[in-house]
């Protein structure tokens, strides 16, 4: 897959004829007023697109990427400013041009792809008046043709049926179909240079290669520039033609693709590329190398913990250094046909249609979630739980949890029967503490409230049977310890710490109480890959240690097959595949499980 | 954040004065408020203490002079002295304001929690009552209650409680109703919280800011409530020195000339919902994590 878009992008770049660059950024230095004084955001960011080119500019959180992007846009926060540098757009001067040469520009030469399409899109407003809406703004159709064109558009975006998407409103459509719609919306007045800010994270993997082979489809045919934003080095590679990577508001290393994965110049592109989860590795590969000279600040010291735990030292000549070992044949956790059913949203109730005198089939009133699947998590083993958005894996694990209850279906942990207790009832279930969870988004699962001492006590004093006092500090300041929280951090509260301190609260909070059976839910989804690197060691590290089961619910097959001995696809509520991880992922068996692997983008090393 | 920068910055106290400062730097009116803030809590608590004349006393041989140097705000029909009577006011209308906010925080704030939280029944019926309370002209609602109770302050405390209960419900309802399905709510739950306690010791801290601007800006309202209700007749009874009744008893002089008798009291009446309303904008400025750049 990869080898056919580097060949068609070799063939773009050369069938391109040599002009002058669309957009030139030169010495670009974005500051923002805060409460505590300027902060530099970008500092001396050059760049070079030329038409039909595309770039991606890589970079973790924090580094300027989105700032840089703004900026060319300038639809800075009112609190960021262009202290340096010029910016020139097909011979326009973008920093010093007014407001009024900037509206017509947005949207007709240059425009936008957000994050998150759902919320770029207007909720109250048909998606078609919404194209209509642009194409209008910019005179590029009338009151008479504008549907006619919308209709066309949608068509081009390869939207199934657009005569009646035309009327549909944003909540109808699904998150792919949403962002069809917003690149339709950029693309609807052609304009010449497209910024694609991560615009396929939140998406599934198969709609993200939809996506972007859609996007880069067209910006082809059209002979566009594009400005890819992104987080995801393996994207980058998959549809850039030059990478340009970005550091803490600068540039530290611009190359063409190829070049930079075969032969990256800067550490931090190294570091970055390490880190990045690929087929054939283990997770020992996933930290840099060498220790590194400037570690960012609370990472560096426990990346140097992680990677020499004594007790990871599986036989390395496998790939999957872990796989089968430590695992006991017991069954902690037994799932037995386990079925969770929801009243589908819309339809008419029962009430209604026994008052009209017919019945709908159940298929139509009932959607199922869980759709009947069992399987079982051994002592001391890690399984995977995979799939795309919907495909029922969340649901799931918030059974296993007890945080809801299911529909029918039996859960059996370490021999006694769960499902009979009732979620509600389950906060004072002795076996409570035995079962935990570390959650997907690190910032919002962390009370804002609470200092991290007092987050990681929550469980003790709840359940740990302790009242505060010299025990409890001691306890948490040895979960602090084992989870690499640097001590003087545990007065701190979440907004005062990063997503990687955040996430190790979380997990510190989590093996409290020494469960047994941990469910991780995305636990790095959140976070950059530098930081999921560390955590995903330190997840295993801690695991060996003390001998913890895990459920690991993920989207991505490459971060599961790191972790777990065992994998289990799931697709519409239903188990398609399940195997060894090395089995999974190297001989898929299932159509959709090979679909999956397939469409994972990643650097070509 | 790097660890260096983080350190640097201040803890607790400071940290919240630090933030003050920059969000009055940014907006002068809050400090505006906050100054008229301080006048009027200096007033309530030392009022009758720095005024020059009894409030009380009347002096026939001095009825109804203008404002002059003496009596910087003229004297009313007995001869008391307006300026004095307007300050000494101050702590009854506060008083009856502050307890009544504190009165329809405690109901209708854990009312609104447990509704939002809860949801189902516990929604229904809480939501119901204050929709009840909803259908009523408020003010009217209000005279009913305490011309049923009783013509005391402590019935006017109740009946503005009451007429803010749906408020209060619905602020809190949607703030719980948001935070009801949170990460952190759910880890609460995980780690063996019961449901009530959540509510009080996970939901209810981390909506207090905007209870707090709710609380603000209903402390004006509930101000000019007790004095509309004096105004009429209910409550506070004469003499006692209140707004309301100062402005009734000076409105039927206006016609004749003696406008200051009912001005002033107005003035003060004015000054207080203002600082409040200012406040309470501030306080929004000062909670508002988007604005804590």
């Amino acid at each position: 897959m990869h080898g056919v878009v580097d060949v068609t992008a070799q063939a773009a770049k050369t069938s391109e004829a040599p002009s002058g660059p669309l957009l030139e950024v030169r010495d670009l230095t974005v500051e923002f007023a805060t409460r505590r004084g300027v902060v530099t955001a970008v500092s001396e960011v050059n760049l070079t697109l030329a038409k039909g080119e595309t770039l991606g500019i890589v970079g973790e959180s924090g580094s300027g990427k989105s700032v840089t992007s703004y900026t060319v846009m300038r639809i800075l926060d009112r609190a960021g400013r262009i202290a340096e540098g010029s910016i020139t757009f097909s011979g326009m001067d973008v920093a010093h041009a007014p407001e009024s040469a900037m509206r017509d520009l947005r949207g007709r030469e240059m425009s936008m792809i957000f994050q998150n399409p759902r919320a770029a899109l207007n909720p109250i407003r048909t998606v078609g008046r919404q194209i209509g809406d642009v194409l209008l703004q910019h005179v590029q159709a009338d009151a008479r043709n504008v549907k006619e064109k919308v209709i066309d558009i949608l068509k081009q975006v390869r939207i199934a049926r657009p005569e009646e998407r035309y009327h549909a409103y944003p909540f109808e459509l699904s998150g792919g179909m949403c962002q069809r719609i917003v690149i339709a919306l950029a693309l609807a007045c052609r304009p010449q240079l497209m910024i694609a800010d991560e615009p396929t994270t939140g998406l599934d993997v198969t709609t993200q290669k939809a996506v972007m082979d859609l996007v880069t489809e067209l910006t082809r045919e059209r002979g566009m520039s594009t400005l890819l934003i992104t987080h995801d080095l393996g994207l980058a590679a998959a549809y850039c033609d030059t990478v340009m990577v970005m550091e803490k508001g600068r540039v530290v290393e611009t190359a063409p693709a190829e070049r930079i994965f075969r032969d990256p110049q800067h550490p931090y592109t190294r570091k970055l590329m390490r880190a990045t989860p690929r087929p054939g590795i283990t997770l020992k590969d996933l930290l840099p190398e060498e220790p590194d000279p400037l570690p960012p600040a609370g990472e560096g010291r426990v990346a140097a913990n992680v990677s020499t735990p004594a007790t990871v030292s599986g036989p390395s000549a496998s790939p999957l250094p872990h796989a089968g070992h430590g695992a006991s044949a017991v069954p902690l956790l037994k799932v037995e046909n386990l079925l969770k059913e929801y009243p589908r949203q819309g339809a008419p109730s029962a009430f209604l249609s026994g008052l009209l005198g017919k019945k709908a089939p159940p298929e139509e009133r009932i959607f199922r979630a869980v759709d009947g699947i069992s399987f079982e998590v051994k002592k001391g083993e890690s399984v995977g739980l995979v799939g795309e958005s919907g495909c029922g894996k969340s649901t799931t694990s918030t059974i296993v949890m007890r945080l809801i209850d299911p529909t029918a279906g039996k859960i059996t942990f370490d021999g006694e029967d769960i499902s009979a207790v009732p979620a509600k009832d389950f906060a004072h279930h002795p076996l409570r503490g035995r079962i935990q969870m570390v959650f997907q988004d690190p910032t919002e699962s962390l009370n804002p409230r609470y200092t991290a001492e007092r987050a990681i006590a929550d469980p003790l004093l709840r359940m740990g049977g302790m009242s505060g006092g010299a025990k409890l500090r001691a306890r948490v300041a040895e979960l602090a310890e084992m989870v690499g929280l640097p001590q003087n951090l545990l007065e701190r509260f979440p907004h005062q710490l990063s997503g990687g301190q955040k996430a190790r609260i979380g997990i510190a909070r989590a093996i409290a109480l020494d469960p047994d059976l941990v469910i991780l839910d995305e636990p790095t989804a959140a976070l950059d890959v530098s930081v999921q690197a560390v955590v995903l060691n330190l997840l295993e590290e801690l695991k060996q240690r003390l001998g913890m089961s895990y459920l690991f619910v993920s989207h991505d097959l490459h971060v599961v097959g790191l972790l777990c001995d065992r994998v289990i696809v799931m697709r519409q509520g239903r188990i398609v595949e399940e195997g060894s991880s090395q089995q999974v992922l190297d001989a898929p068996k299932d159509a959709y499980t090979r679909e999956l692997i397939a469409a994972i983008p990643h650097p070509p090393v | 954040m790097t660890l260096a920068t983080a350190d640097t910055q201040p803890r607790g106290l400071a940290a919240t004065l630090a933030h003050a400062r920059y969000v009055i730097s940014d907006n002068p009116v809050t400090g505006i408020a906050f100054g008229m803030f301080l006048v009027l809590v200096v007033c309530a608590l030392l009022g009758p203490f720095i005024v020059p004349y009894d409030p009380l006393a009347s002096d026939t041989a001095a009825a109804l002079q203008a404002p002059s140097a003496a009596h910087w705000f003229g004297t009313d029909n007995l001869g008391r002295d307006i300026f004095s009577r307007v300050i000494v006011a101050t702590r009854l209308d506060m008083a009856i304001a502050v307890f009544s906010v504190a009165l329809v925080f405690a109901a209708g704030g854990i009312a609104g929690i447990a509704s939002g939280f809860f949801g189902g029944w516990t929604d229904r019926i809480i939501g119901r009552i204050s929709d009840t309370i909803m259908a009523f002209p408020l003010f009217v609602l209000a005279m009913g209650i305490v011309a049923a109770l009783g013509n005391t302050v402590t019935n006017i405390v109740i009946a503005t409680a009451i007429i803010n209960f749906p408020l209060y419900v619905r602020v809190a309802r949607s703030e719980a109703a948001i935070r009801r399905q949170a990460g952190f709510v759910q880890a609460a739950r995980l780690t063996g919280n019961s449901e009530w306690r959540i509510l009080l010791t996970t939901i209810l801290p981390n909506i207090m800011p905007i209870m707090m601007v709710q609380m603000s800006l209903t402390m004006g309202y509930a101000i000019l409530n007790a004095a509309g209700l004096s105004f009429i007749g209910l409550g506070v009874r004469p003499p006692t020195p209140e707004w309301g009744i100062m402005v009734a008893e000076g409105a039927a002089y206006i016609v004749s000339g003696e406008w200051w008798i009912a001005l002033f009291p107005g003035l003060a009446l004015m000054f207080a919902v203002f600082c409040f309303n200012l406040l309470g904008d501030g306080l929004r400025d000062i909670v508002d994590p988007q604005r804590r750049t």
